[in-house]
């Protein structure tokens, strides 16, 4: 009654899941395009270029020296020479700020690396091996973690003081290793915790049964799965970072004039804030939203990478 | 292609025991489950070989001790002559070529962050003499054509691709080394229906083409008799029969077998109230504590005092029609046809 | 609590002038994703009768679990949103009633188990108390009277040593008899209805078996009306009055067991019927549907199977949805060349 046309003969697979897009996209590209469209993120990521711009090249914003104070100028308000107005010291708050980021940045960018190698290796290894080794790094992460973060630093920094010394990055380094010390048990916490999950993952027995040795397992297979709530951590953890330099910077146990920090400024400025305000202000905001920055990227990424939701 | 007379794999008596164990800083072994308790098979080449079996026969941890996956307790399984237990390691990653794994879940069996191109180029990566680095692209474009995919789509992700189209992928990965033997491990239970189909033809396709012999697992009885030439039925970590499709369909001698054939719906009412109707009381047994001598017996409704004192072996036992002998291991085999003829 | 005593016992099971129990009308449920709206159920109907068990056989999108969560009135909404159609049960579109009032029918009237105990069971409560919970919200019995009644059950459900077993988790079940708990719950209050949503695919084949006489015989004792929600072609085979073949959210063919598995008059229902393998016969060519399952967020045009089809032609099944056409008593084809698939004319 009827041939069939072969032209209508169907082929067996076509083409793949309609819908998925006609180029090859990765989950990571998948949230890619969602991080690019949310003007949050937008926002965020402008803010935090001003803030390593500052950081790297104060020159660009600011061609007053901070260290050329004037004890004439002590306490003057916002004005066209100083749209920050003058500290205590008669410095210009303006040129202190764009030049106190250096330092927030550097500590912020420094210790979330050294958190993010030092906890992720080992979590990876504890999680990925599991017994007598596992047992070990937890136990001693567990040990890290019983002393409250800032407590620890703050005895760490004053039982080896940098004194008043003129360099930046001894003091720097001095803090970035006091908070990493107690900062990497939480990155190894959540690094073994996804380790155990992706270890268990079928395509990571394909592998074995293929005749992966276990550097390439790791490298190829756990690693690049098990970093995502990594990445979103350490977002976040530099946000934390940034208020915990000003926190100790504030306390005199972290950098000292004199080397430039929100921190310092803020706590100079803090005797006097009834009578001049602006002198805490400006320091204050500058260091909440860079902290704010972080804090929403982070939340931002981790939304955009949550596979409950694609 | 036909299968052989020829045995490319020879197991003998495999044991996997898992320990358990308790305490947190000490740890006692309070007992064992016995997952694997002496399983005995040959396949021989271009064969299919079927193993059937409900959840915990412990058919899905004969696969991981055939690759390697896990370490047996005890026993011995001869490829090429040698026992393949006890290769070093440089020689255990040269077996990686000739025995390769298909695996049950097309959604978990790929990694999300390779594409297709890694995924099924890594077997080139872990063994580079098989193939020169410049040709592999060559050859991956190859086996997902063979394995009918799109060869364009070499740079997608997996999860740009269905549950069948994975699955594929995942057979152009065991392919791709070209080894003599491909353990399947319920590769079509977690598809639709229609698209089972498309995959078993796959398969069978494959094994024509490849002189593939395949140790197929899977509990579906009837799709393991659409590809098996021989099937064995597993219960609680032993064979309890074992021979030609036809003798197991048709002429089962296990009262297991048995009632595991008549349990399996056939998609044709005509057949209702035609079946002989055996069901099974209970539960079954926890592996860890397993009944003495034959491990059926307590479901069974042929048991009796010799089936608790005595293993029964899993040998030929007398049939009625003489040409579909097979091995069984009850003391009391009695064929009994369940499906109509 | 008082709300639901109403409906507690006192009912007629037998439906005097042969009207269905339950009567689904041209039910429309979409669902509203970020990838776009997926029609998930496009003019669905059917019915069932007190003491008749309905088959809804179809494969993963079908839509087929979305239309009984409708009925039940346990879809997930937001995303899913009912966009049209009427369940009637009883003569009373209960789409229409309050929640407090289906609330009610619910357990009471209508019950349904689903495919997996293990999640659907509650694991800080024992099975004594879950059971008994049936009886103490609709009933307004009390604890200890709860108790006895859940061991009843447990009882009629055949699970041994029920008076000990009564103060088990259910963790401390295997599968199988999980799912016997579950099916206690759901007749406790002796439903009308009772809609299983694949309830032995997660089930050992022996195990299937037990629980599908089960269901069976509780059916017969009670004379309630069972929807059987699956895509296993042998389990349908053995149990089913009557089958409804879903696919894309549509229903392509309906048809009483034997017809449809001697003529199917469905180019989707007869390739599925030859693509899968029988247990009592070997070396038969399966024959494969080509193609992919159909993605919700974008139908085909027409008719929804169209792009794996043999029997296609462009005019009209690419631009024209076909209805579902009632043929004979019982019999119903979407499809414009049901006739046909019917004589078999094989393409």
């Amino acid at each position: 009654m009827s041939n069939v046309d072969p032209s209508l003969v169907i082929p067996l697979d076509p083409v793949a899941v309609p819908g998925a897009g006609d180029r090859p996209r990765s989950l990571s590209q998948d949230a890619w395009e969602d991080l690019r469209r949310n003007p949050i993120v937008l926002i965020c990521a402008a803010v935090i270029v001003l803030l390593l711009l500052m950081a790297l090249f104060p020159g660009l914003f600011t061609h007053t020296d901070p260290h050329l104070c004037d004890l004439s100028n002590t306490r003057k308000g916002p004005s066209g020479h100083a749209w920050f107005g003058y500290d205590q010291q008669g410095c210009d708050i303006y040129s202190r700020t764009i030049h106190g980021a250096r330092a927030s940045i550097a500590v912020g960018v420094l210790s979330t690396i050294g958190v993010a190698l030092i906890g992720g290796i080992f979590g990876m290894l504890a999680g990925f091996y599991g017994g007598i080794w596992d047992t070990i790094v937890s136990r001693v992460a567990d040990v890290f973690f019983a002393i409250p973060f800032l407590l620890g630093a703050i005895i760490v920094l004053t039982t080896f003081p940098s004194g008043n010394a003129h360099s930046f990055w001894l003091p720097v380094s001095k803090v970035v290793i006091a908070l990493t010390l107690f900062g990497w048990p939480s990155l190894a916490r959540i690094m073994r915790s996804t380790t155990l999950q992706v270890k268990e993952a079928d395509y990571v027995a394909a592998a074995r049964a293929l005749g992966a040795s276990t550097p390439r397992i790791l490298r190829v297979h756990v690693l690049p799965n098990a970093v995502q709530p990594v990445i979103v951590y350490a977002t976040i953890a530099l946000g934390g970072f940034v208020g915990a330099e000003a926190t100790l910077s504030f306390l005199g146990v972290g950098l000292q004039p004199p080397a430039i920090s929100w921190g310092i400024d803020i706590s100079t400025a803090e005797a006097i804030v009834r009578s001049s305000p602006h002198v805490l202000l400006f320091p204050v905001v500058f260091l909440s939203v860079t902290v704010l920055a972080f804090i929403l990227l982070g939340d931002a990424i981790r939304d955009a990478l949550d596979p409950k939701q694609r | 292609m036909a299968p052989t007379d020829e045995v490319v794999l020879d197991v003998r008596d495999l044991v996997k025991h898992f320990a358990l164990t308790q305490g947190v800083v000490l740890r006692r072994t309070i007992g064992a489950v016995q997952a694997v308790d002496g399983v005995s098979f040959q396949l021989h080449r271009g064969e299919t070989l079927g193993l059937v079996g409900e959840s915990g026969c412990g058919k899905s941890t004969v696969a991981k001790l055939l690759m390697g996956l896990e370490k047996p307790t005890s026993g011995q399984a001869f490829y090429n002559g040698q026992d393949i237990f006890t290769l070093d390691a440089g020689a255990k990653r040269k077996l990686r070529r000739q025995i390769q794994l298909v695996m049950q879940d097309p959604y978990s069996s790929l990694n999300p962050r390779m594409t297709v191109a890694d995924i099924v180029g890594e077997p080139f990566e872990i063994h580079p003499e098989v193939a020169p680095k410049g040709d592999r692209e060559g050859k991956v474009k190859d086996l997902l054509d063979v394995v009918g995919l799109n060869p364009e789509h070499i740079n997608r992700y997996p999860h740009q691709f269905s549950g069948g189209q994975r699955q594929r992928i995942g057979i152009a990965r065991a392919l791709a080394l070209r080894p003599e033997i491909i353990i399947c491990d319920e590769p079509v239970s977690a598809l639709d229906v229609s698209i089972q189909a498309q995959v078993m033809n796959l398969l069978e396709q494959l094994q024509d083409e490849f002189g593939l012999s395949y140790l197929f697992i899977a509990h579906d009885l009837s799709v393991v008799r659409h590809l098996s030439d021989r099937v064995a039925v597993m219960y609680l970590g032993r064979i309890a029969e074992i021979g030609t499709d036809v003798a197991i369909y048709e002429h089962p001698t296990h009262p297991y077998t048995q009632a595991l054939l008549s349990a399996v719906p056939v998609p044709d009412p005509t057949m209702r109230g035609r079946r002989d109707v055996i069901r099974l009381e209970g539960d079954v047994p926890s592996p860890a504590d397993p009944p003495s001598g034959c491990r059926f017996r307590t479901r069974c409704w042929k048991a009796q005092q010799k089936c608790a004192d005595e293993v029964p072996e899993l040998v030929e036992r007398a049939v009625t029609s003489e040409e579909f002998r097979h091995a069984s291991a009850c003391h009391f085999a009695e064929e009994r046809r369940i499906i109509p003829a | 609590m008082s709300a639901g005593t109403e409906n507690a016992a006192s009912f007629e099971l037998v439906a005097d002038d042969g009207a269905p129990l339950l009567e689904v009308e041209d039910l429309h449920v979409e669902f509203r994703t970020r990838e776009g709206l997926a029609k998930a159920v496009n003019g669905v109907s059917y019915s069932v009768r007190a003491g008749e068990t309905l088959a809804v056989l179809g494969e993963s999108g079908s839509g087929k679990s979305v239309t009984a969560q409708a009925i039940m009135g346990i879809l997930d909404t937001p995303p899913g949103f009912v966009t049209g159609g009427a369940v009637r049960f009883r003569g009373e579109d209960i789409l229409k009633l309050p929640e407090e009032r289906r609330r009610a029918l619910r357990g009471a009237s209508m019950a349904m188990i689903f495919q997996d105990a293990l999640s659907s069971l509650n694991p800080v409560f024992t099975v004594g108390w879950q059971i008994g919970e049936m009886f103490r919200v609709h009933q307004g019995m009390s604890r200890k009277e709860s108790k006895l009644r859940a061991i009843e059950m447990m009882d009629r459900v055949r699970i041994p040593s029920a008076k000990q077993r009564v103060n088990d988790y259910p963790h401390q079940f295997s599968g199988g008899m999980r799912q016997r708990v579950m099916i206690a719950m759901s007749i406790a209050l002796n439903p009308a209805l009772l809609i299983a949503d694949e309830p032995t695919t997660a089930l050992d084949v022996t195990v299937q078996a037990q629980v599908m006489d089960l269901l069976a015989e509780l059916q017969r004792e009670s004379g309630m009306g069972l929807i059987l929600i699956t895509h296993d072609l042998g389990v349908v085979a053995d149990v089913a009055d009557r089958i409804a073949v879903m696919y894309a959210g549509r229903i392509v063919e309906t048809a009483d067991a034997r017809d449809l598995y001697a003529k199917p008059a469905h180019p989707y229902t007869k390739a599925l019927l030859g693509s899968i393998p029988r247990l009592d016969a070997k070396g038969q060519d399966i024959a494969v549907i080509g193609g992919l399952p159909p993605t919700l967020t974008k139908l085909p045009s027409g008719c929804s199977f169209h792009p794996r089809c043999r029997y296609m032609r462009p005019e009209p099944c690419q631009t024209e949805v076909p209805p579902l056409v009632s043929f004979e008593a019982n019999r119903g084809s979407a499809c414009h060349f049901w006739q046909e698939v019917l004589d078999g004319t094989d393409r």
